[in-house]
């Protein structure tokens, strides 16, 4: 037992921090931070994917075969922190992380081949089609349906909270093929072009108020859509396995050091809010206790994740305990999100509608206080999505204590 | 980066292990804490057989030369067992001061602390000092080369069994500076030193122990006189790593005990562990479970740190490991209902272990006050 780390891996995060500091540029620096719910634009989030691609950095999960980085265990956590630490871009998931592991492991060598490529260079954009408005924590329910028209499916229904939609050139479904008495038996996943004729996006305007296009999520809609057969991912009626594959893709990702990112730059605007008398809310021992216990719950979870990735690396498998990180992550994520509206005072009521629009006059407040109040907002989704978390104590509940 | 126990290690545990279900069922643990002794002497001459008492010492001093790693694991396993035996007091704290001590005072006291024919307590406590471990007010004339120790310590865990006490008393400045505090070695038979005796809620033993012109000599000095409280932190915080150790094995087992208890208690046609909000509770429990290992392992695995660094980690650790005893205790007893209120069962017990645990050696607002301070 220990805590070190080995010369090679001391080399591998100096290349990381040398990437980061000539690729992250102070241009996008500055678009992040103004922005409300942690997205950028299309382009910042195309380029700075691009830079990772040409440095073969973009699918650290990725098989070499396909393109992976061939990071080790130890390597993947380094570059994954490194990255948190640095408060960089997040790359958008739902190809890299999401549809790509199921198409490698169920499409056929066709769709390896068309859709596989395009994902890694960040041609093409997907999202993801599960929840529906009927159909949330309990999503086999969902009712989207997909008819067999002999060459084509058609497909109706809609999909909602479909983040970044408004970017996509292709979305992942889940869709019903078949009413069966188990719901999950009549699902199958569909590989539909968000150019088709029938499908309408609609921006979903939510607590932060980003505006169009700025817009976080969506609800698109399917009206008679034709889905080319060869768009079928594995077979017809197992697309429940495959959707429940990916969610497995989803899990083990460590919150800590974009935690302990929030909590520096928390500490910060604590050194810098006047409380009076010459004093700063850092001289306010009601305020820096909170911070300390956040703080010491931030480390809880960092050795947490450090013992699951310590078991990865010597090569266990990592099960339904990992669901710990996700409850603990997105809830520590809120608890400091909420410390900082506290920590600005008066600064949290004015809002600024656009996210990355040029502001022209300067704005109400201290810089820093701009994204708070609306990241606090906006992050209520966090134990919402994903699984909320009290699906996540239902999971832990049932396969870890056996209940 | 490595979280995996050795060989050495597995085999520590598994002897530890072996010795708590040969010796420390249910029933015998209850006839040791209601004897009038309250500790059991051939337990803790058998934990001298398995060489448990050498663990931190060299081998020079004749010890196994473990770490803090291995200390971690034989405290984790006791709390699995609720051991009364005060091996945290004699072993990990006075044995911290200990093995830092002169040649002469290692090669005079750690033989007879190994073979078990000595236990050792720590008297730190003063009843106007709170947590605070400089706010001393038992005082040290000198004069020549001798000492004579005057005042009161208080709750001194184990101190009944102990033919040994290291004393904190104050050679020079005011009641709570950091400077001009000494570490005794006093002959807990010497004249002048007088103890009251009594159980503890946890079916441990303390006493209230007064000094009374209690002559000392120039060699039951350890360290500096007056600069001895950096020292008085780092074994504090060594005792607060294995006090987290025997935290988290004791909730590991009411963790256990409350799943299948609610897997087996029907109510209402059926078992409560059905019911969503006692699931919940329970996997909150496993959480806050697997949170307090983690911080215990990152204790431990700090201790060598600077102080400033090895502080923040035994203050964050206690932290973590107060709010867990007490959520998983309460949730243990109130999960079992009407049984975990009773005597007969061995929740209360674990639940009054993790209790005491909370407050010893400072509780979590004490900590979580300090670790601010050191931000």
């Amino acid at each position: 037992m220990d805590l070190d780390f080995n010369q090679d891996d001391i080399n591998f995060r100096n290349e990381v921090r040398d990437f980061i500091k000539v690729s992250y540029t102070q241009e996008m620096k500055d678009e992040l931070a103004r922005s409300k719910n942690g997205s950028a634009s299309k382009d910042l989030h195309v380029k700075w994917q691009k830079s990772l691609y040409e440095k073969g950095w973009i699918a650290p999960n990725w098989p070499v075969e396909y393109g992976g980085s061939g990071f080790t265990t130890t390597q993947k956590y380094i570059f994954e922190t490194e990255m948190a630490y640095a408060g960089a871009p997040r790359t958008v998931p739902f190809g890299l992380s999401m549809v790509a592991p199921v198409l490698m492991e169920f499409g056929t060598e066709e769709q390896k081949k068309k859709y596989l490529p395009d994902i890694l260079s960040s041609k093409v954009w997907w999202c993801q089609g599960y929840s529906e408005p009927g159909s949330g924590s309990d999503l086999a329910s969902l009712q989207c349906k997909a008819e067999d028209k002999g060459g084509h499916y058609l497909v109706n229904g809609t999909k909602i909270w479909t983040t970044l939609a408004q970017h996509a050139d292709m979305i992942f479904c889940l869709v019903r093929t078949s009413k069966t008495e188990k719901p999950q038996e009549g699902i199958s996943f569909l590989l539909i072009d968000m150019k088709s004729p029938g499908i309408d996006v609609r921006p979903l305007i939510t607590l932060d108020q980003s505006p169009a296009p700025y817009q976080e999520v969506n609800q698109v809609f399917f009206e008679d859509v034709k889905v080319p057969k060869e768009n079928l991912v594995g077979e017809e009626n197992k697309g429940w396995t495959y959707a429940k594959y990916l969610l497995e893709f989803e899990r083990g990702n460590s919150y800590s050091p974009s935690l302990y990112r929030g909590i520096n730059k928390l500490k910060k605007i604590a050194e810098d809010t006047s409380i009076g008398n010459g004093k700063y809310l850092i001289n306010d021992m009601n305020f820096v206790n909170k911070l300390s216990q956040c703080e010491i719950e931030v480390q809880a979870l960092e050795f947490v994740e450090l013992r699951i990735f310590s078991a990865l690396s010597a090569g266990q498998r990592v099960g339904p305990e990992s669901s710990i990180l996700k409850c603990r992550g997105t809830e520590l994520q809120q608890k400091i999100q909420e410390l900082s509206v506290e920590a600005i005072g008066y600064w949290s009521s004015p809002i600024i509608y656009d996210t990355f629009a040029n502001i022209n006059e300067p704005p109400v407040g201290p810089d820093y206080a701009i994204t708070i109040t609306p990241s606090y907002l906006n992050g209520r989704k966090t134990t919402i999505y994903a699984g909320s978390n009290e699906i996540q104590r239902n999971i832990i509940s049932k396969a870890v204590l056996g209940l | 980066m490595d979280f995996s126990f050795s060989e050495e290690q597995t085999l520590l545990r598994n002897t530890i292990q072996s010795f708590i279900q040969d010796n420390y069922d249910f029933d015998k643990r209850r006839e040791i804490i209601q004897s009038e002794e309250g500790m059991s002497k051939d337990n803790w001459s058998q934990l001298a057989e398995l060489g448990l008492l050498g663990v931190p010492f060299s081998e020079n001093d004749g010890g196994l030369n473990f770490g803090s790693v291995e200390t971690m694991i034989v405290a984790e396993e006791f709390g699995k067992g609720l051991v009364v035996e005060p091996y945290i007091q004699t072993v990990v704290t006075c044995g911290g001061f200990l093995r830092r001590a002169s040649e002469s005072q290692r090669q005079e006291h750690l033989p007879s602390l190994i073979s078990g024919d000595e236990i050792w307590a720590f008297a730190y406590a003063e009843p106007q000092g709170r947590f605070n471990l400089a706010d001393i007010k038992v005082s040290v004339s000198k004069k020549g080369d001798d000492y004579t120790l005057n005042g009161d310590k208080c709750v001194v865990s184990g101190a009944p069994w102990a033919q040994k006490l290291i004393v904190s008393a104050r050679t020079s400045g005011d009641q709570s500076d950091k400077k001009g505090i000494s570490l005794f070695i006093v002959d807990k038979a010497s004249d002048g030193v007088s103890t009251r005796d009594y159980k503890t809620v946890d079916g441990s033993m303390a006493s209230e122990v007064s000094f009374e012109n209690v002559k000392l000599d120039g060699s039951s000095l350890i360290g500096e006189e007056g600069d001895s409280y950096a020292l008085i932190e780092l074994v504090a915080d060594e005792t607060i790593a294995a006090l987290c150790a025997e935290a988290i094995g004791a909730m590991s087992v009411l963790n256990e005990t409350t799943v299948e208890y609610c897997k087996t208690r029907k109510q209402f046609g059926q078992p409560i562990g059905k019911f969503q909000v006692l699931q919940h509770r329970m996997v909150d429990m496993f959480m806050q479970y697997e949170q307090s290992v983690s911080m215990t392992y990152m204790v431990n695995l700090k201790l060598e740190e600077e102080d400033v660094e090895r502080s923040k980690a035994a203050s964050g650790a206690k932290v973590q490991i107060c709010n867990a005893a007490k959520f998983i205790g309460q949730s243990a007893v109130q999960l079992h209902g009407g049984m975990g209120m009773t005597d007969e069962l061995n929740v209360g017990h674990y639940f009054k272990r993790l209790s005491m645990i909370e407050t010893q050696l400072g509780n979590a607002d004490h900590h979580l006050k300090k670790y601010s301070l050191a931000s």
